[in-house]
């Protein structure tokens, strides 16, 4: 069954035309990996798929209903949660509130005293449970990055969408994370990751979808990706530059 | 036992309204009752306010604006229609609440400065309405015939009961404000101060929950307007929508430390001393909303959250206490 639908998804803010016919399919339980340079429009897809825009052209359909152009919260409410590449935590409230958040107010719209039942379990998860009654204005950027995907957790969604939840991490942090991503698989929740971290991505990825300058450019399995002459471009310039500098070497 | 314990917050919270006004029931002072009824009347009003200032993060320029409109529909039903006291404060909380639930409707959707402003305009352009709407009296405003009294056991009994009214309405406020902090939906109004967007994304339904915190916050200045203007025996447009009290309004709720139950009592009875102190006084009495302003100035530059967020920071032991 496929859990999320994206049907020539265009996007401009004025002149700029950010995303342009974006098409693509999720079955159920994988991991689609979202790669491109920067300002290629993926934070701008995450926000087209989870209703932050309306997207210009196209339909999202998720769970085989239309869900094009519906808010945030009815997107929450359907089964889908996301991070944010920028960190928002709710700094004020602790980390056990943040979490709780997700719970209450997510797909299972809990109350208070099981929302902190799930809070607990899905902090524990994520390896902030000794942290939970510290206020999350007070976590570093790492602890941050597991407090976003710990509210979004929280909510027991079917989809979820990571943004660069590995960018500013050392490697063990990485590694924690990669592994903790490979885990909500297990469970079988769906994910869509944008992320920088290459070898990461190639790892932990089922199928990866390439964006660059809003186009869609590519995509496929980890190995025909990292192959495709196109990404390579769009990554690395050129991909007969370096032969032909060789040959005018000669 | 648990439960008490449980609930410590609240009751701290409402020990405190009751240890405010215990020194005129006991010793039977009308004059230390109109100070006390003064003090319980901001206690209503700061913490009708916290419920959007400090659970919600919207800044209300014209909170005011809800005890005028609530004291003026009250203050009609008693004199015009010969309705009771009683009806006249129902009435007071249902319109203002409705005032607030069209309004929030409108202006909500407005962030920031943005709504702030628009709260004064909704403030001016209420007052100036009243000002032209000639059942109420016009510019003039309304008397109340002094035989209304007379219903209450006369006009000393009418007065006495005021401030008994005013007592229950304060402790009600508390409880009011305590609930809010502590449920699923205080919950979600706290993630839509902290980080409206990120609320959303996680599902708070933030235009609804806004639009309650508003209604919420408008519904006990609406029935404390209705009580206050009945024991004023005269209500005019000035008197019912002063921009400054709701400038006041924010310093007491800044004071004491907003989005906790006891920082907005303990501002209020703070502010309300020493408004009385600098009034009295020959050199302040032209100057005090100069040292009110002052005031809000030094607290959000050095204390911004306030008295009781000072020491739950400071103390985080009592947390439990200090709610």
């Amino acid at each position: 069954m496929m859990i999320l639908q994206v049907q020539g998804v265009s996007k401009n803010f004025g002149g700029l035309q950010a995303l342009s016919n974006v098409t693509f399919d999720l079955p159920e339980g994988q991991i689609l990996g979202l790669i491109g340079p920067n300002g290629a429009g993926k934070t701008t897809l995450f926000n087209v798929i989870n209703g932050v825009y309306t997207p210009s052209e196209g339909r999202v359909i998720f769970r085989g209903k239309d869900v094009t152009g519906q808010k945030t919260y009815h997107m929450a409410h359907a089964g889908m949660a996301r991070t944010h590449q920028i960190v928002k935590p709710l700094n004020d409230l602790t980390v056990m509130e943040n979490v709780m958040v997700g719970a209450c107010f997510g797909r299972e719209s809990h109350n208070l005293k099981k929302a902190r039942q799930i809070a607990e379990e899905v902090l524990d998860f994520v390896g902030l449970a000794e942290r939970a009654e510290q206020l999350a204005g007070s976590l570093n950027v790492g602890q941050k990055k597991r407090l976003e995907m710990a509210r979004a957790l929280a909510s027991h969604p079917y989809l979820l969408l990571l943004d660069e939840v590995l960018a500013g991490l050392n490697p063990s942090e990485i590694a924690h994370m990669v592994d903790i991503v490979r885990r909500i698989r297990e469970q079988g929740i769906t994910i869509i990751m944008i992320e920088h971290v290459m070898h990461a991505i190639m790892n932990v990825s089922d199928r990866i979808l390439v964006l660059d300058y809003g186009q869609q450019i590519a995509e496929g399995s980890p190995e025909e990706i990292s192959q495709n002459p196109k990404v390579i471009e769009a990554y690395l310039g050129d991909p007969k530059l370096a032969e032909r500098l060789m040959e005018g070497g000669e | 036992m648990k439960t008490l314990k449980n609930h410590l917050g609240l009751i701290t919270s409402l020990v405190i309204v009751i240890l405010i006004a215990i020194a005129p029931i006991v010793s039977g002072n009308a004059a230390s009752r109109e100070v006390v009824f003064t003090i319980l009347r901001a206690i209503v009003l700061a913490s009708s306010l916290n419920i959007l200032l400090g659970y919600t993060g919207y800044v209300s320029f014209g909170h005011i604006v809800f005890f005028g409109f609530g004291g003026y529909v009250g203050f009609y039903l008693i004199t015009a229609q010969g309705q009771s006291l009683w009806v006249a404060m129902l009435a007071g909380g249902v319109v203002s609440g409705l005032l607030a639930y069209l309004l929030g409707k409108a202006i909500l959707r407005l962030r920031g400065a943005y709504f702030a402003l628009a709260t004064i305009g909704v403030n001016e352009a209420v007052r100036a309405f009243i000002n032209n709407f000639e059942p109420f009296g016009g510019p003039t405003g309304m008397t109340m015939n002094f035989s209304v009294y007379q219903e209450y056991g006369g006009a000393m009994k009418a007065l006495e009961m005021s401030f008994y009214i005013m007592l229950v309405l304060a402790l009600l406020v508390v409880v009011l404000s305590y609930v809010v902090r502590t449920s699923k939906f205080g919950l979600g109004l706290l993630a839509i101060r902290e980080d409206e967007d990120a609320a959303e994304v996680m599902g708070v339904v933030a235009p609804d929950a806004k639009t309650w915190a508003f209604v919420l916050s408008a519904i006990f200045p609406g029935m404390v307007g209705a009580l206050f203007f009945f024991k004023n025996g005269s209500v005019e447009p000035l008197d019912a929508f002063p921009l400054h009290t709701s400038i006041e309004m924010i310093v007491m709720v800044m004071l004491g430390g907003q989005g906790t139950v006891l920082g907005p009592i303990l501002g209020a009875a703070g502010y309300q001393r020493m408004r009385g102190l600098l009034v009295t006084s020959p050199i302040f009495k032209n100057i005090q909303l100069a040292v009110s302003g002052g005031l809000l100035l030094l607290i959000v530059l050095f204390v911004p959250a306030g008295v009781i967020g000072w020491a739950r920071q400071r103390w985080p032991k009592l947390r439990r206490v200090l709610q």
